[in-house]
């Protein structure tokens, strides 16, 4: 997969990039704008608070490895400690003194389940009114809301995504109601008591957007903009005119307020926060494909992409990944070209694939929801290797967050988030025997006290039951 | 990448009616089970496409060498034959032997199942949910609850049934509607033939929910819920009466005597006339009900109004209540899977409600999944999943399957009729090409009441079109 670097978020002072633009080291501009609270202010005002949780040197013995990267291994190696990944190898490698060895024989090993498009926390269960907390379906145009602060750190979800899926590191988006929705936030799937607690350290903003059925039967059944597929689109331009107009008024100084909006958008333009965007036809994907270069930015990842098998060609070129379902279909009439062979045949043509859920349920199973595309393009004539499926679950997903370089593979140094499965994953028969997040056994199918049970489940019936 | 360099597809132009046999490799042979010259055999292989290309009639075949799933909870048979003759199963199992002149399908191993049978569906009802035209469901801003009949609004074409009959499903329980009162109307059996005529029996049972859904159309509470549906079967019981005895053997809405009813009826009579045979148990009452403290009410109700024949839906509570369940002898068609507590009733939601109830010995199938019925394979894997899960509680592989085969067909009545491989039911069967609940298996070939069905459809000519996506010397509205 050929997926351009986008992401340089170590610069916490916007003032920094500004700075740069305009050539660096004029004293005179540095001082005005350090006054000014429109062009420098903290750009991560609600740090991860995150912390691994202790581990212990621990090898995985004798599994079939899929290292996420496209590799396999049999009779493999997996040693964890310190947090990291410390080496993936064969039967030959050595294990140093003081690892607690796991007789994996028979049993496979992936890195930790990544799901790029998750509403965990902001549409939590139980799913009451008071619960629904993922579209702001007051006004279009809403970059100015964060998913972070709508997410509920106790959702139960949380726990059936790791036990029941695999799933290590999450992003939470905003819903598909409004045409810019918001900025989405990241996680480590580990239960904290705020969502600072659960944020991926290092991991960069998304913007979601949406195209489509839905913001405009929402605004048109408002009775206001957009109410039409052109309105969609000339909302969106009109709103990136804007963010254009903001981002040269700040170069020159000119600005004296903060907008919240603008500020994800200009980081969008910036190549900071990436841009995932809901959207299932062919023909509006390469809408969006086309205003993004008119404006100057990059499309990561198509979201649900129901039509994405029609432009793979496209979608190659463009380096703009696929977040798909396996075989979700029919539902609306967005979706009624929906086909089983998405995946597969976006794969022939080389463009990134990504399996996602949008689904408390269906994240508890995107190792079957890939297998289930592997197996319908395989009847369709394109075979995949079992470690290429694997990857659309880990690495590609990583790499279409920005988190690559951290997690997303069994390489020496990414974080230890690592999943025992007790057969193959992409066997419906398979589940998670033991799930590490940064080195530290978080979950344990034979030891209850090695499952969580959030704050909302205490006391409730069935509560610590297998799930 | 690999991809690029795997043989070229057996799907050429022209493939139309999608039938499998011969699509995954290695070919598969077709013999007469005599020892037939190749040339023969090949001249048989064009006579069956031939009778299946032209018509949907039933025809009398024999699947050898295939691994055998009765459905009734057995364990898969390997070597296994499937003879139908007449639209009926005559023979299957180890062993059997293949009459004389009869075409034999040589499956190479692959698997051979009853037809799935998936309750609790909008199959027919629908083309596309969202599209409000196409849908026929939402009936709630009529006049009639109780005395909607889904097979009103069946249609054999909808493209849904295609897609369901592609993955394997051949009959199913079309219920509920949405009506304005907790009456989702009475339910259709259907097969998803490529036909006509897909109701094999209307009115089948009527449908109500006494969930949190339920309680919102009974204007606020399960406690006005149970109020109106005891009202409802007392009009109903009285209606019977005023009839007399010999309108309740048909359909009692078209009864011609108009009796006069008291003046503070609540049910109009079209939707009171329905009721009759629910409360005389001539026709089953299907209930929603997920908290385990609904289920309990719902099995009490015997106590009030004996003749009713109850089935549960839904039932995501039903492991805390298994016991009373299997007591009352009721059966429940579980929604699988549910293990999030998404509603205040479904609180102790988890993956093993289903195996604890059938441990209890509740008989239980899977129904009203609320999504495609082609997942019916997935969701009874992944009990079977279950079993290798300390602490949790799934099926074995053979209960598995009779939870999306046999035992919906026996609670929606028609077990003699289909859902299972034993001798006299229904020629159902779908050629798999590897285990039916593996994820990475798919269909090969369905036949329904003995009819070899095509599995193409919309899903399927848009895979072929978009195989190699680049348009070529014309567009792609070209290709078909």
């Amino acid at each position: 997969m050929n997926l351009p670097r986008l992401l340089h978020r170590s610069l916490l002072l916007a003032g920094a990039g500004a700075l740069l633009a305009a050539g660096g080291g004029a004293l005179q501009a540095k001082k005005k704008d350090e006054a000014n609270p429109a062009v420098s202010f903290n750009k991560d005002p609600y740090p991860s608070t995150y912390k691994p949780y202790p581990g212990w040197p621990t090898a995985l013995v004798g599994a079939t490895v899929f290292d996420g990267a496209g590799g396999r291994i049999e009779g493999g190696v997996v040693l964890i400690a310190e947090g990291k990944v410390k080496a993936v190898g064969g039967a030959d490698l050595t294990i140093p003194e003081g690892y607690q060895r796991v007789d994996a024989t028979g049993k496979f090993v992936t890195p930790g389940i990544i799901d790029i498009h998750s509403h965990l926390g902001d549409y939590a269960s139980p799913a009451v009114d008071a619960h629904s907390d993922g579209n702001e379906m007051t006004d279009p145009v809403t970059p100015n809301v964060w998913a972070e602060h709508s997410v509920w750190p106790q959702d139960p979800g949380f726990s059936r995504a790791l036990a029941n899926g695999g799933v290590t590191s999450l992003q939470i988006l905003p819903g598909s109601g409004n045409l810019f929705g918001g900025r989405s936030v990241t996680l480590k799937n580990v239960y904290a008591r705020t969502v600072q607690g659960m944020k991926f350290p290092g991991a960069p903003y998304g913007l979601k957007m949406a195209c489509g059925e839905n913001p405009k039967r929402v605004y048109g059944g408002k009775g206001r903009l957009p109410s039409t597929r052109m309105g969609n689109m000339a909302v969106n331009r009109a709103t990136w005119i804007k963010a254009q107009e903001y981002r040269r008024k700040r170069d020159a100084g000119k600005l004296e307020t903060r907008d919240l909006a603008m500020e994800t958008l200009v980081g969008v333009l910036e190549g900071e926060i990436l841009v995932n965007n809901h959207c299932y036809r062919a023909d509006e994907m390469a809408q969006v494909l086309d205003m993004a270069k008119e404006f100057g930015y990059k499309v990561s990842t198509f979201h649900h992409a129901v039509e994405a098998y029609k432009i793979g060609d496209l979608l190659k070129a463009n380096g703009t990944c696929a977040a798909v379902w396996a075989d979700w279909w029919g539902f609306k009439m967005e979706a009624w070209d929906a086909i089983p062979e998405n995946a597969g045949i976006l794969y022939k043509a080389g463009a990134c694939v990504v399996i996602h859920s949008d689904d408390a349920n269906g994240i508890q199973r995107l190792n079957q929801e890939a297998a289930k595309a592997q197996g319908d393009a395989r009847r369709a004539g394109i075979a995949i290797a079992d470690a290429e499926v694997i990857r659309w679950l880990t690495l590609n997903p990583a790499t279409a967050m920005g988190i690559d370089k951290l997690t997303g593979s069994l390489t020496p140094g990414k974080m230890g988030d690592v999943v025992l499965w007790n057969g193959n994953p992409l066997s419906v028969y398979s589940r998670p025997q033991m799930v590490w997040i940064d080195g530290a056994l978080l979950y344990d199918a034979a030891n209850p006290k090695r499952r969580p049970v959030s704050d909302f489940e205490l006391g409730n019936p069935g509560m610590g039951d297998t799930k | 990448m690999s991809a690029q360099s795997h043989p070229p597809s057996p799907w050429g132009k022209g493939w139309g009616w999608g039938f499998g046999i011969g699509v995954v490799p290695p070919p598969q042979p077709l013999s007469n089970g005599e020892g037939l010259p190749s040339r023969a055999i090949s001249l048989a292989l064009a006579a069956l496409l031939g009778i299946l290309a032209t018509s949907a009639q039933a025809q009398d075949i024999a699947i050898t060498n295939a691994t055998v799933v009765i459905g009734d909870g057995s364990a898969p048979i390997a070597g296994g034959t499937v003879v139908v003759r007449g639209g009926k199963v005559v023979a299957a199992g180890a062993g059997v032997p293949i009459p004389a002149g009869i075409p034999v399908v040589e499956a190479g191993g692959k698997w051979v199942t009853p037809g799935l049978v998936v309750a609790v569906t909008d199959l027919g009802l629908l083309d596309v949910e969202a599209v409000d035209e196409s849908n026929d469901i939402e009936g709630d801003k009529g006049p009639f609850s109780a005395a909607q009949d889904a097979a009103t609004g069946i249609n054999p074409a909808a493209e849904p049934i295609a897609v369901s009959r592609a993955g394997g499903v051949t009959r199913a329980a079309v219920a509920p509607l949405s009506t304005n009162a907790i009456f989702g109307g009475q339910g259709a059996i259907i097969d998803l033939g490529h036909d006509a005529d897909a109701v094999n029996r209307a009115r089948a049972f009527q449908y109500v929910q006494l969930d949190e859904a339920g309680a919102r159309r009974a204007g606020g509470s399960r406690v006005s819920a149970h109020a109106i549906l005891r009202n409802a079967l007392i009009e109903a019981r009285d209606l019977a009466r005023r009839f007399g005895p010999t309108v309740t053997a048909g359909d009692p809405r078209l009864a011609n005597a108009m009796p006069e009813r008291p003046g503070d009826a609540l049910l109009t009579r079209f939707d009171a006339a329905a009721l009759i045979p629910v409360v005389n148990g001539t026709q089953p009452l299907y209930v929603r009900a997920e908290r385990a403290a609904d289920i309990r009410l719902v099995l009490a109700l015997k106590e009030e109004f004996s003749a009713l024949k109850l089935v549960l839906v839904g039932a995501g509570e039903g492991w805390l209540a298994a016991r009373e369940i299997a007591a009352a002898g009721v059966p429940v068609l579980a929604t699988p899977l549910g293990d999030l507590p998404d509603r205040f009733e479904i609180l102790a939601a988890t993956q093993s409600n289903v195996g604890r109830m059938a441990a209890a010995g509740v008989k239980v199938g899977l129904g009203a999944f609320g999504d495609q019925p082609r997942y019916a394979p997935q969701y009874a894997g992944n009990l079977v999943g279950l079993t290798k899960v300390p602490g949790a509680t799934g099926l074995d592989w053979g209960k598995a399957f009779a939870a999306i085969s046999s035992i919906p067909a026996e609670i929606l009545g028609m077990g003699d009729r289909f859902g299972s491989l034993k001798v006299g039911r229904a020629g159902d069967l779908v050629l798999w090409d590897g285990d039916p609940l593996e994820v990475t298996s798919g269909v090969v070939a369905v036949w329904i009441d003995g009819a070899a069905q095509p599995l193409d459809n919309h899903q399927t000519r848009l895979r072929d079109r978009y195989r190699t996506p680049t348009e070529g010397e014309l567009p792609k509205a070209y290709e078909w």
